[in-house]
């Protein structure tokens, strides 16, 4: 029933999207409509033709589906393709099943990857006008990808075979409340660090995973940055614009550092480089 | 003579048998190495537990190089991502930007011309064979041979000019942009960069020949750091360690076409040992392979634009893309989840060297100590590369 | 030509003493900066050192050495203070020692021993003491992994070192180096006299072996597993620092000097030149001689050096025990019989 809710939802959102890039085509110059565009900030670019979620499987991904229908059953939830790559979602409890299958009935030996994706949109601070106006703006309403999600959280693998070259993203939903999957290290013994690490940046625990512990931040960190809600700490400690404590020449008046923000104090002790990207 | 010995008459025989039941405890000893030695390319730190001059367990603790591209790149406009990627594999930086351009291409619907695809493609060879020529020589620094990592550097330089030439940054050109190049070669290049290939042909014989051929070198590499396949594909090694264990896989024949490869005529080097001589000698075989290809694409670069038309600023629409290519280093791919805005909403950067190095807890298993350091050698990971 | 003047043996021996002891830097120096310097640096296709001083940067090494001498003394705070004090002394002594029979001209040796051969062989094993000693009070597991692996191959390759130049003795005679210095000057190839006989040419199975062995003695490439620089980054010194390293680096040059010289007197005919005999002048012409000789021979010891990659340890060890002793013995017994044959 949840999963007819979401498919409802998902494809409701679709078909807002294609009506809208059909209305838009119907116009000139999409290059010019794209400029204007860039002041309206929640509305979706123009395309030639609505490729990606839409489009059918070819050969191997039918193949591959048939496979995993065949064992996983009622184990998937949806699938689509996107730009000819096949994308599944499993139900959380067929996750370490998946794996299995994958390894030996898909014949995927080679785990690519697993990692986890937070569909929440970041939470602005401040206004457009005096707030951070260098970061790209995203869209304030959560929208889910490719094979629909249930919640906020998914965790995501891919997974390739060395020997018939076709491969396969496998998703699952995670619950928001208590985030956990279940571990793949036993089917691909690569999965220790890729799991690792999805813990340490999204907070996902691995039933069956021999030792979660930090991969790349200092055992004593807290939080789980790569979450949504996880502030860019560089951000935080110098505010946009990065021009915050520049020091006069001396001669000139204000030998000191500028009072333009507030933040210049909490600032001084920044890390100095902390901003370059920005520029 | 009667002595009268203050132990207990039983306490012998279990004295007698603790000998020789027991072992020796010697204790093992924890040795740390890195996260600053001449030989974890980089801020690696490996901390291995030796019973003597053998190891008993490693276990590498990464994270020094930690720079959280992932979250920086929810941040960023897609034209700054690239400036961003570019220093995750800082030897051969241009072939870290061509998955996440053809990523953000595919999304948009948009195409580069065939001279941008041409031209992508030679750079990105030549990337692939600046960093295999530091590696030929470098591998020799590590098992002892103080000569070929100078010969390296001096013939990768030739290289390096003809990246520069056409881009104007020897290590991080930033030259690819959605849609295209940058600039057009300039004047020249091409006649130019094939006297270097015939300067790197010849490097890769002479390295052969000093590093390669040297039987200490072959009775320090020969059966070290033997890496069956499937134990290989099941940690995600990649790249020319996985084809130097047997297996014939390369992304720029067999996965989802990309840049001008389905073109092109050339070979996959395998080799049936897996063990680190035969990572060096693929590694070999595939900077002769790359020179070749550049050859190739030299004598047929089409005419025509360097830039699809784009808007001025670049939205991409709402998606998500999977592009993975064969980088120097192993399989690179990036997961681009696109929400329609300036930047992308969530990049996976899927880094080969990540996988490569979480095969050492298990590879380094029994081995030497200098055995250690000839495996780190062969496997030929960059820090920026694990760490991201 | 001598000079007329009366003085006791004590003034004598102080004054060999203190030219024995100008020299061991002097010789480091000179082969340092020739060889590892200049030469490492031009096979390498690079220029080497070229401001100090104005000329191809010679003066670099008296640089060095000026550095070195004004830097901190840093001792690890775990560290044994005193032997870590007295280890790199210990090194330089055992060099020292070897010089003490090295004869650079008919007069110009300062201790004449009957048994020269015998006692430069010993007393360059002294330097294991001193590599043991500073890799265990260093405490530092690198550095003691350096000087065990040190102690092992230092003691392995004593052997081949002494069975190479077993068949010299047998071939002169006399253990005195003096004494094969006269032999190898007065000897004739098959009745030929024209370079007299140098025992490279009878001996060249004992000379390659010399080499060989004189460069795991050293621990040079391709036998430097103690001071591997991309493992252990210089192993049992890796503490060490300012003067104390000043000294290790001396040792290893001077000692690099000191086997050179004796592979050039027991093997190439040393301060000798053949038919020069009574001149006067040899006691000048004599260590220009040598010193010729002795920079041929390292320059084959630090070609090899840059050269090779590293042996691992056991694989140095089985070719020191399954390759260079056999083979040594079988040279000892060649020479052996053909000297009683002959």
């Amino acid at each position: 029933m949840a999963d007819d809710l979401e498919r409802e939802q998902s494809g409701a959102a679709e078909e807002v999207s294609v009506e809208q890039q059909l209305a838009r085509t119907d116009e000139p110059a999409a290059a010019e409509q794209a400029r204007v565009d860039a002041d309206e900030a929640d509305a979706p670019p123009t395309r030639e033709q609505a490729e990606g979620e839409s489009r059918p499987l070819d050969d191997a991904e039918q193949e591959l589906l048939a496979r995993l229908e065949r064992e996983l059953g009622d184990g998937i939830v949806e699938s689509a393709d996107a730009f000819g790559m096949l994308v599944v979602r499993v139900k959380p409890d067929a996750w370490r099943r998946a794996a299995e299958v994958s390894k030996h009935e898909l014949e995927c030996d080679y785990l690519s990857f697993i990692a986890g994706i937070d569909w929440q949109p970041a939470p602005r601070e401040g206004d457009e006008a005096g707030g951070d106006t260098s970061s790209p703006v995203q869209p304030t309403e959560m929208t889910f990808g490719v094979a629909g999600s249930a919640g906020r959280m998914q965790v995501f693998a891919h997974v390739e075979s060395t020997k018939r070259h076709w491969g396969v993203t496998l998703k699952t939903d995670v619950d928001e409340r208590d985030p956990h999957a279940e571990s793949w290290v036993a089917t691909y013994p690569g999965a220790d660090w890729h799991e690792r690490e999805c813990w340490e940046m999204f907070g996902v625990a691995f039933d069956g995973h021999p030792s979660l512990r930090h991969l790349y931040l200092p055992s004593e960190f807290e939080g789980h940055p790569l979450r949504k809600d996880y502030p860019l700490l560089a951000r935080i400690v110098k505010p946009w614009p990065g021009l915050v404590d520049v020091e006069g020449m001396p001669g000139e008046e204000g030998n000191g550092a500028s009072a333009a923000a507030p933040a210049a104090d909490a600032a001084q002790d920044a890390p100095a480089d902390a901003d370059k990207e920005s520029s | 003579m009667s002595v009268d010995f203050a132990v207990d008459r039983q306490a012998w025989r279990h004295l007698a048998d603790a000998q020789v039941n027991v072992e020796l405890d010697t204790g093992d000893m924890i040795l740390n190495l890195g996260p600053q030695h001449p030989a974890t390319h980089g801020t690696l730190r490996l901390v291995v537990r030796l019973d003597g001059e053998r190891v008993i367990s490693a276990d590498p603790v990464i994270g020094y190089m930690h720079r959280g591209y992932e979250k920086l790149t929810e941040f960023r406009t897609y034209p700054q991502v690239t400036t961003l990627i570019n220093r995750i594999d800082w030897l051969s930086s241009f072939a870290n930007e061509v998955p996440f351009m053809h990523g953000a291409e595919l999304l948009m619907g948009i195409e580069a011309p065939p001279r941008a695809q041409y031209i992508r493609t030679i750079l990105t060879e030549l990337s692939r064979i600046a960093t295999f020529m530091l590696f030929l020589g470098e591998m020799g620094l590590q098992v002892g041979a103080l000569t070929p990592p100078f010969y390296g550097f001096r013939d990768r330089e030739h290289v390096l000019n003809m990246i520069e030439a056409a881009t104007g940054g020897r290590f991080h050109p930033n030259f690819n942009r959605i849609g295209g190049l940058k600039d057009d070669l300039p004047w020249g290049w091409v006649n130019e960069c094939r006297n270097t290939m015939k300067v790197v042909l010849d490097a890769c014989n002479m390295l052969e020949e000093l590093v390669a051929e040297n039987e200490i070198f072959e009775a320090r590499t020969r059966s070290i750091g033997i890496i069956p396949p499937e134990v290989g594909t099941g940690y995600g090694v990649s790249g020319s360690n996985l084809r130097a264990s047997g297996v014939d896989w390369d992304l720029r024949r067999d996965g989802k076409p990309y840049l001008v490869y389905p073109e092109l005529d050339f070979k996959v080097w395998t080799h049936p040992d897996g063990d680190s001589f035969s990572r060096y000698w693929v590694r070999l075989q595939e900077t002769r392979e790359a020179a070749r290809m550049v050859v190739q694409m030299l004598d047929r670069i089409p005419s025509g634009p360097i830039m699809a038309k784009v808007p001025r600023i670049i939205k991409v629409p709402e998606g998500e893309v999977w592009v993975e290519t064969e980088n120097p280093l192993g399989q690179m791919a990036y997961y681009v989840i696109s929400k329609g805005a300036t930047g992308p909403f969530r990049v996976k950067i899927r880094s080969a060297s990540f996988s490569n190095v979480s095969i050492l807890p298990w590879l380094l298993r029994g081995v030497y100590v200098p055995d250690v350091i000839t495996v780190l050698a062969s496997l030929y990971f960059i820090l920026g590369d694990i760490d991201r | 030509m001598w000079l007329a003047l009366d003085v006791g043996w004590g003034t004598i021996l102080a004054i060999k003493t203190i030219v024995v002891l100008a020299i061991i830097p002097l010789g480091a120096i000179i082969l340092g900066y020739t060889f590892l310097l200049k030469m490492m640096a031009h096979m390498q296709s690079r220029l080497g050192p070229m401001d100090p001083g104005g000329f191809h940067g010679w003066f670099q090494l008296f640089g060095d050495g000026i550095k070195f001498i004004q830097k901190e003394d840093v001792m690890p705070a775990k560290a044994d203070r005193r032997i870590f004090a007295i280890a790199p002394a210990v090194v330089v002594i055992s060099t020292f020692l070897v010089f003490l029979v090295l004869p650079t001209g008919p007069d110009l040796v300062v201790s004449n021993l009957d048994v020269g051969v015998f006692y430069a062989l010993a007393v360059s094993s002294l330097a294991v003491v001193g590599v043991l000693m500073a890799g265990w009070a260093s405490a530092n597991k690198f550095a003691l992994l350096g000087a065990l692996r040190a102690g092992a191959q230092l003691i392995a390759y004593e052997l081949p070192l002494l069975l190479a130049v077993v068949g010299v003795v047998v071939m002169a005679g006399t253990m005195s180096l003096q004494g094969i210095v006269k032999a190898q000057q007065t000897g004739s190839i098959f009745g030929w006299d024209g370079i007299g006989l140098p025992y490279v040419f009878p001996q060249i199975i004992g000379f390659v072996l010399f080499l060989v062995a004189a460069q795991a003695e050293l621990t040079q490439t391709p036998f430097d597993m103690p001071v591997a620089e991309s493992e252990l980054v210089a192993g049992y010194m890796v503490e060490y620092t300012g003067f104390r390293f000043l000294f290790f680096f001396i040792g290893e040059f001077g000692t690099a000097f000191a086997f050179a010289g004796l592979a050039a007197t027991l093997f190439l005919g040393g301060w000798a030149v053949p038919h020069i005999t009574d001149t006067g002048w040899e006691n000048v012409l004599g260590p220009i001689v040598l010193l010729t000789k002795v920079m041929l021979v390292a320059f084959l010891m630090f070609w090899v050096r840059f050269t090779y990659p590293r042996l691992r340890e056991d694989q140095l060890q089985a070719v020191a025990w399954k390759f260079l002793i056999p083979i040594g013995l079988a040279n000892i017994l060649i020479t052996g019989a053909l000297k009683v044959a002959f």
